[in-house]
């Protein structure tokens, strides 16, 4: 989750730049306990490339869109793969990492991924390699077997990728190393860390402009690429309160803080079109360490939670020091980079229906995965006796916010669910979106998909076939 | 033996355990700095004021220099001197670098040098290729012109023509590795420098040019890079040259290593073209004349362009006779980044404009594309037989056909090469005439006739045309296509000159072999392929060869790893002087033994000389002893080339390298998303070296060249700033991109030219394979609609929208 003061944090960051305070972080790095005082914004990947000597893990663009940095990470919920790049290294605290260095046995022998991909050919030039086996080796360790998505965030520009998965499917049935067993080392309670909501809302009530920081792949880039210094943080991960997800007879209730990863996990059996929206959200790395909360928080008008959340009803939950409010989450973004937040006042959660049995969920980006949307159309509509009853539709991409397709919602309630109905509602589409051109796509391009998109809506309700990704030669 | 195993990569075991080093890894001295650039704001003008105290006064900045500062040459260019390390007043892209700042830290370096207070008189930029064309802003006087034959005439009595015009965008090569340079000083103004390139050469000429030293006070190193694909052949220049004079300027070592936005808003991409067809066919689809113009952006300096839009011309026939053809070809010149080599040089580019000509006629006439493309190939090679007889002999006994008898590379110091002399013979008596190329080289080694037919029956093509027709009938949502598409390259740089490698080997006397040479390791497994030829030549076993950094002390005057040239160049010039070691050893043992050479022979890793055999460790250690020197250098020049690059007429290339492949695709006419399903690929290789890593070497450039045509998109805003300078904003394939079902073959056959074990260079030509991708998206187009779909490239899923729309009319 982010602070929107984007510009006066900056200025900040060079008028206190003395203030900044030293962490202090103890984790496991590869078997050996390790305590540093460290920057709140130093990466794993700085710290372990030039204060460890450990140059196997590399830097391909510093901002987790390529995998080559890849660790592994593991605490009570199992080992992760993560992108050490925009990792910060307070987020390391009670953890253990695994480096490629420390993937190889103690006495040099190979892992199973590293050998088969030895046998395979797996590497040509080898810079994205070490990624590439960190990736493997999490995947191993977990028992995965989808070799695509978890190398979805591990690019690779010399093999074409398939001598690569030939060797990930080779080395499934070998077990995994006794070595790479980790016990998380003792970590003491820190102050940059709220292990409570309440402690964590009254920190944040009496620091309005600090920045929280959860899962760091949105802030990560603020300091790799933007090169802002923060003040003043808070770290999220060890906030259990904040992680859990819940269920009612009717509702889910998703804490800010949980990861995508457990998103996705808890979607796919009451939301599945939503589930397939989040696997093709980031990449595993990302996923692993993108919260839903950050993804709402930072506003962005192409994050693709919120045109899921508004077609699901959602509700969010905010808390200000002791104060709750909650809001539908589409009066949640109010224009461009500006929310319905007060300063000091975090976003706890969002409770979403149990059952939304007509929910799809569209993402266009130029590449399937570890892409950003051009588009995302989320449509959930209530069809009785033929009849549209109700209807939620909202697209990220296509405004300046993620928001409601109210328009085009009244042209299809009380009307008929047909091909007709829906040519005429598409045609409004033009009246609740003036999209934008951009490097991703025209304006064009955006509204024209758009209102075809309602068309596969109905064609997918009908039950045709309308995905490519499931077609085969 | 060595040669034909498929084995893993050298550096295979230390890539997987992360203990490869690149030059980012190298260890430093404790005093090193680093640097970063800061860089033009605006595509075009005037600096007119430049304050950069802020950026001195920034924590950790220890010097900061502008072009005043330089000591001597401020010229990074590889080819005409007009590229400024540093701007010297004017800006001619956005992106191009003005200072250097000298920091303790990458980070302290990278921050300060946001800091400089630049004021600029803005001029309008030339940008797009209609406003260079208006401006006539171009490199040499005026376009290129080719021409054979009639083709006013061709064109005019053909009873068909098809007119059109493809855009095909350019590509960022997206090295993982990003540019890197570490310049170490040493005493006596001398600098070593480690610099991730494809040409060593060529940093330490400009790195001594910029100290204004000679070239032997400059030695440039570099043992791997992580991916150059062009990328790094003359981009690398800068970074180099900056960390030379930094660290001259400091006295200390200097590191300089782009951030990947850095990277991809300074360094040159691959050209985009234009290319406007004008082609005369018969009923059939037989070309009767073509008539192309190339016109492509440059970017703001010379660069490598004009060989690049040299070798587009050179491919617009790509595996068809032209009875008469002209290329018009403009080099604009742009207020962008310089474009560069990338893998295949301006080859996909043309041979992207006659594909598209023949897949337009077989619309325009409802022909199978496959039909066309047979019916207008090159006539096939006489069956089994060697190319046009040419000049030299290649060093002794290494050009014999695999598949032919005992391989008499393990013999001493006798020569082999009778039955190429034989077949050359024949050859001479051959009356009968061979077709040429547009710029009048013979076509003398076409085999792409029987690798048509064998890929077609591995691939059940007629079978699954027909199929996707029926699927596509039932179905308007989604549509599949299928497409071929053949590849016929050239193999040599074509400034002849370059086709020259040395080499540098030494047999120690426990038998180990210090192996070097000037080609350079990227990725594509040069090192591998070229130490199981040293092996081979010893009769020795791989793992005693030492591999060792390309090094410019130990192998001058190299030319750049690039053109797929490495393993033909360097692999025989390591023959070579692994030949002259080896014969010093034979005459030696011939002597103590009283016996001649020839009975002398070096297989199993040991030296048999008559019935007696000692280790190949005994004969070195015998020869030690015996005062018979170890060590030798090792020389190559390609024979039989000759070529006018102003007439376009001459013998370009050696020879050429072939390939097809069949890809199946589905895409969704309401989004324009599409997949690749299924590509089967037949790829010539030669007798492969490494089928191994020429498999790696096919299946990676297939990829690469599809995310070309598909997902891989440019884009430049109206001020001339590149939008898509990260990952998270272009897209090169992921691994779910790969197609579903991914058929490889070599076709296993020797090459009639007399290249090292009758290989074939294998690093560019399957790029151009992936234009079956883009040819089976516009196939699939098709089925929307009676048009014909112009699809223009990259085929994102925004144009395959537009076409289905064209389609439909």
């Amino acid at each position: 989750m982010s602070t929107p003061h984007r510009h006066r944090a900056a200025h900040l960051g060079q008028s206190v730049r003395r203030q900044v305070y030293i962490m202090n972080v103890t984790f496991l790095l590869n078997g050996e306990t390790v305590q540093v005082d460290t920057a709140p914004t130093r990466t794993l990947l700085d710290w372990l490339r030039e204060d460890q000597g450990l140059c196997g893990t590399k830097e391909g663009c510093n901002e987790g869109d390529c995998g080559a940095c890849t660790v592994i990470v593991s605490d009570d919920d199992g080992a992760k793969a993560l992108n050490a790049c925009i990792l910060f290294l307070p987020q390391l605290h009670g953890k253990a990492v695994r480096t490629v260095e420390g993937i190889s046995g103690p006495d040099g022998a190979l892992h199973p991924v590293q050998q088969a991909m030895v046998d395979h050919h797996g590497s040509q030039c080898g810079f994205c390699t070490p990624g590439f086996i960190a990736s493997m080796a999490a995947g191993h360790m977990n028992g995965r077997t989808d070799h695509d998505d978890v190398l979805a965030g591990n690019l690779c520009r010399c093999t074409g990728y398939a001598p690569i998965i030939r060797a990930a499917k080779a080395a499934e049935a070998a077990p995994s190393p006794d070595w790479l067993d980790d016990d998380m080392p003792s970590a003491a309670p820190q102050p940059y860390a709220p292990e409570t909501l309440d402690d964590l809302a009254t920190w944040y009530a009496a620091h309005p402009d600090a920045t929280l920081i959860a899962g760091a792949t949105d802030v990560g880039l603020w300091v790799t690429k933007q090169l802002r210094d923060l003040p003043t943080v808070a770290f999220l991960n060890r906030c259990a309160d904040l992680q859990r997800i819940t269920f009612s007879d009717d509702t889910i209730h998703i804490g800010a803080g949980a990861t995508m990863t457990a998103v996705m996990a808890a979607m796919s059996e009451f939301h599945p079109s939503y589930a397939e929206l989040i696997r093709r959200y980031g990449s595993e790395q990302v996923r692993n360490a993108a919260t839903i909360g950050g993804n709402i928080a930072n506003g962005s008008p192409i994050g693709d939670n919120p045109p899921a959340l508004i077609a699901l009803g959602a509700t969010l939950h905010l808390r200000h020091g002791d104060a709750t409010r909650d809001m539908p989450i589409e009066d949640f973004f109010l224009d461009y980079g500006k929310q319905d937040r007060a300063p000091g006042e975090l976003v706890t959660g969002v409770t979403i229906p149990k059952t939304a049995p007509a929910l799809r969920c569209y993402k266009i980006s130029k590449r399937f995965d570890q892409d950003i949307s051009s588009l995302c159309g989320c449509f959930n509509v209530t069809i009785t006796d033929g009849q549209i009853t109700a209807a939620r539709i909202a697209f990220g991409g296509m405004a300046g916010t993620p928001h409601r397709a109210h328009k085009t919602e009244a042209a299809l309630i009380g009307q008929p669910w047909t091909p007709e109905t829906v040519a005429t509602a598409a045609a409004r589409l033009g009246d609740d979106y003036t999209p934008m051109t951009d490097m991703r796509a025209s304006a064009t391009y955006r509204l024209t998909t758009a209102q075809n998109l309602l068309h596969r809506y109905f064609a997918d309700l009908s039950g045709d076939r309308i995905n490519v990704l499931e077609v085969t030669s | 033996m060595s040669v034909t195993k498929p084995l893993p990569h050298d550096a295979a075991r230390l890539h997987v355990t992360g203990s490869a080093r690149y030059v980012d890894d190298l260890p430093t001295p404790a005093n090193t700095l680093h640097l970063a650039f800061g860089t033009s704001e605006i595509a075009k003008g005037r600096i007119t004021n430049m304050s950069v105290d802020k950026v001195r006064k920034a924590a950790g900045v220890v010097a900061v220099l502008t072009a005043a500062d330089l000591p001597f040459a401020n010229d990074v260019s590889p080819s005409i001197h007009d590229e400024p390390l540093l701007a010297t007043g004017d800006v001619h892209y956005l992106g191009q670098p003005i200072f250097i700042v000298i920091a303790n830290t990458h980070l302290s370096a990278r921050k300060a040098a946001r800091l400089a207070e630049i004021d600029y008189a803005e001029d309008t930029p030339i940008l797009t290729i209609e406003e260079a064309l208006a401006a006539n802003s171009r490199f040499e006087d005026g376009p290129r012109i080719w021409t054979n034959g009639d083709v006013d005439q061709a064109l005019a009595e053909a009873p068909h023509r098809v007119r059109g015009t493809i855009n095909m965008g350019g590509q960022e090569h997206f090295y993982l590795e990003g540019q890197a340079a570490l310049a170490l000083p040493q005493e006596g103004g001398d600098m070593v420098v480690h610099s991730s390139t494809q040409h060593p050469t060529e940093i330490q000429h400009k790195v001594a040019e910029a100290l204004g030293m000679p070239m032997h006070a400059v030695r440039c190193e570099i043992r791997r890079m992580g991916g150059g694909f062009g990328g790094k052949e003359s981009q690398g220049n800068a970074l180099a040259v900056a960390c030379a004079v930094a660290a001259r300027t400091t006295g200390r070592p200097c590191k300089m290593r782009y951030d990947r936005d850095d990277d991809m808003m300074i360094t040159g991409k691959r050209h985009d073209f234009r290319i406007d067809y004008d082609a005369g066919f018969d009923e059939k689809g037989k070309l009767l004349g073509v008539d192309f113009t190339q016109v492509t952006r440059c970017g703001w300096a010379q660069d490598l362009s004009l060989p690049v839009a040299d070798r587009a011309m050179l491919h617009a026939d790509n595996a068809y006779h032209l009875p008469a053809a002209r290329i018009t070809s403009h080099r604009l010149k742009t207020n962008s980044q310089s474009a560069t080599a990338f893998r295949g040089f301006g080859g996909p580019q043309g041979v992207l404009g006659i594909e598209r000509v023949i897949d337009h006629i077989a619309a325009e006439l409802g022909l199978d594309p496959v039909a066309v493309r047979q019916r207008n190939y090159y006539a096939a090679m006489e069956g089994g037989g060697p190319s046009a007889p040419r000049a030299a002999r290649p060093p002794e006994d290494i050009s014999t056909p695999k598949k032919q008898g005992p391989n008499p590379a393990s013999r001493g110091a006798t020569s082999s090469a009778a039955d190429e002399t034989a077949r050359d013979r024949k050859m001479g008596l051959d009356p009968s005439p061979v077709q040429t190329t547009p710029y009048r080289m013979p076509v003398t080694d076409f085999i792409l006739h029987d690798m048509t037919d064998d890929l077609l029956a591995r691939a059940d093509y007629h079978r699954r045309r027909a199929a996707i027709a029926d699927w596509n009938a039932g179905r308007t949502i989604l549509k599949k296509g299928i497409a071929f598409s053949p590849v016929k390259f050239g193999i040599s740089f074509t400034l002849s000159h370059l086709n020259q490698a040395g080499a540098l080997v030494h047999v120690y006397q426990d038998g180990s072999v210090h192996m070097n040479h000037g080609g350079t390791e990227m990725g594509q497994g040069l090192f591998q392929k070229v130490a199981q030829v040293a092996a081979h030549r010893f009769g020795i076993d791989v793992s005693h060869i030492k591999i060792t950094a390309t090094d410019t002390g130990k192998v001058p005057n190299t030319s750049a790893t690039a053109a797929s040239s490495g393993s033909d160049l360097n692999g025989m010039a390591v023959a070579n002087a692994c030949d002259i070691i080896r014969d010093r050893i034979a005459a030696c043992l011939a002597e103590l033994h009283q016996t001649r050479t020839e009975n002398i022979r070096f297989e199993d890793g040991h030296v048999h000389v008559g019935t007696e055999q000692i280790t190949f460790a005994e004969a070195a250690k015998t020869a030690y002893l015996n005062r018979v020197s170890l060590s030798a250098t090792g020389f190559y020049k390609t024979p039989g080339l000759s070529w006018d690059r102003i007439k376009g007429e001459g013998t370009p290339f050696f020879y050429f390298a072939q390939g097809a492949a069949i890809t199946e695709v589905v895409i969704d006419t309401l989004t324009g998303e599409n997949r690749i399903l299924r590509a089967d690929i037949l790829h010539d290789a030669g007798a492969s070296l490494n089928p191994a890593l020429d498999i790696g070497q096919i299946e990676g450039g297939y990829v690469q060249g599809a995310g070309w045509l598909t997902t891989e998109e440019l884009v430049w805003d109206d001020t001339g700033r590149l939008r898509t300078h990260a990952p998270s904003t272009y897209k090169i394939p992921a691994c779910s991109d790969r197609p579903r079902v991914f058929n490889v073959a070599l076709w296993d056959a020797p090459n009639p030219a007399q290249t090292i074990y009758r290989s074939k260079a294998v690093g560019e030509p399957p790029f151009m394979l992936g234009i079956s991708a883009f040819l089976a998206l516009s196939d699939a187009v098709s089925a929307c609609g009676p048009n014909y779909p112009d699809l223009q490239a990259p085929a994102s899923a925004e144009e395959v929208l537009n076409a289905v729309q064209r389609a439909r009319g």
